[in-house]
């Protein structure tokens, strides 16, 4: 529901890192990693950012969404997994006691420029 | 041509958030964020909250809506400074973000407050994911909603440090399946503490209570 506003500030760290040299080159693509386990829904991000970079230097550009699955650590037997469901306990020796490694991700990786 | 960026989208929101933090930590203000959905009597509970604190610790609230000052107003009568927040002059937003909460804030003395309450916007999504400063945040569920409501939103059950279940007083006259709810949320977040509360009866409350002046002492300790 805030997709809006996060569309708005990766047009603002997208378009401060264009190099002052790519004048005249258009950018084609912001790339981004968002976690499963943020409140972003990809489509209605998509939507927002080709509505707020209108009249932008990302005019046109499109927006790869890199989704990163949630795994975690188990902090007693150290097991590794893949979090697929709501349930955050070790699948292999039932601790609660887990470290999430990624899924909380909401980052402006790179972006591309026409050559 | 790639260009690496590597940048937190919320980059901005989090800062504030850090400064918010320490300037709330410099004139030891305890700072809880509460959260639920719409309609899960968290304005109640705040109510109820108020009225066992002060004046032994001194509150003040910051409330979020969309639209109108009926959740303030109601605050208000507790004593406590009361500043509301209406979103639709920041787009409509669907959550309390770190650089209103430090415009809210400037309206009161914060020398004079132990204890900062803010009344997120009614958002089981969005006000998971905005860092605002807190100290801990608290979610309510109540059980007129589904029992897999913590499955259905696992960030926001995830990213709290307690959840009340509120509005107990009604089971008897709901099919409501109390082990259902309570083991979603141990699935979600195993060890955080539930309290079973009626913001009505008052049944439960003192629990709650006495967990938040704990987590209170607890920080003025740390000072």
């Amino acid at each position: 529901m805030h997709e809006m506003g996060i569309a708005m500030q990766i047009v603002k760290i997208a378009t401060a890192a264009i190099p002052n040299d790519a004048a005249g080159h258009p950018i084609t693509r912001v790339n981004i990693k968002v976690g499963k386990l943020t409140a972003i829904v990809p489509d209605s991000l998509r939507f927002c950012f080709d509505i707020v970079s209108q009249e932008t230097p990302l005019a046109g550009a499109s927006l790869a969404i890199e989704e990163v699955a949630v795994k975690a650590v188990c902090d007693d037997c150290q097991h590794q997994w893949t979090i697929a469901g709501p349930v955050f306990v070790c699948p292999l020796c039932e601790s609660p006691h887990i470290q999430l490694i990624s899924g909380r991700e909401l980052d402006v990786d790179s972006i591309e420029i026409a050559d | 041509m790639e260009i690496r960026v590597v940048r937190k989208v919320l980059d901005v929101n989090d800062t504030i958030a850090q400064q918010n933090r320490q300037q709330f930590k410099a004139q030891g203000v305890f700072v809880l964020n509460l959260m639920s959905s719409p309609g899960s009597g968290k304005t109640t509970v705040l109510e109820k909250t108020l009225s066992r604190l002060m004046p032994d610790i001194r509150c003040a609230v910051i409330v979020g809506d969309i639209c109108t000052s009926n959740d303030a107003d109601r605050l208000s009568k507790s004593g406590a400074p009361v500043v509301q927040v209406n979103t639709d002059e920041f787009g409509g937003d669907c959550h309390l973000a770190a650089h209103v909460i430090s415009k809210a804030a400037e309206n009161f003395d914060l020398e004079g407050i132990d204890l900062l309450i803010v009344e997120n916007i009614g958002n089981l999504v969005c006000p998971a994911e905005f860092d605002i400063g807190e100290d801990v945040r608290v979610v309510v569920l109540s059980v007129t909603e589904g029992e897999d409501k913590p499955a259905k939103y696992p960030l926001m059950f995830r990213e709290c440090d307690a959840a009340l279940l509120n509005k107990i007083d009604l089971l008897p006259y709901l099919d409501y399946d109390l082990g259902a709810a309570t083991g979603y949320l141990a699935q979600v977040h195993p060890g955080m503490p539930v309290f079973q509360i009626s913001s009505k009866t008052e049944e439960g409350l003192p629990a709650w209570i006495h967990w938040l002046c704990g987590r209170i002492k607890e920080k003025g300790k740390g000072q």
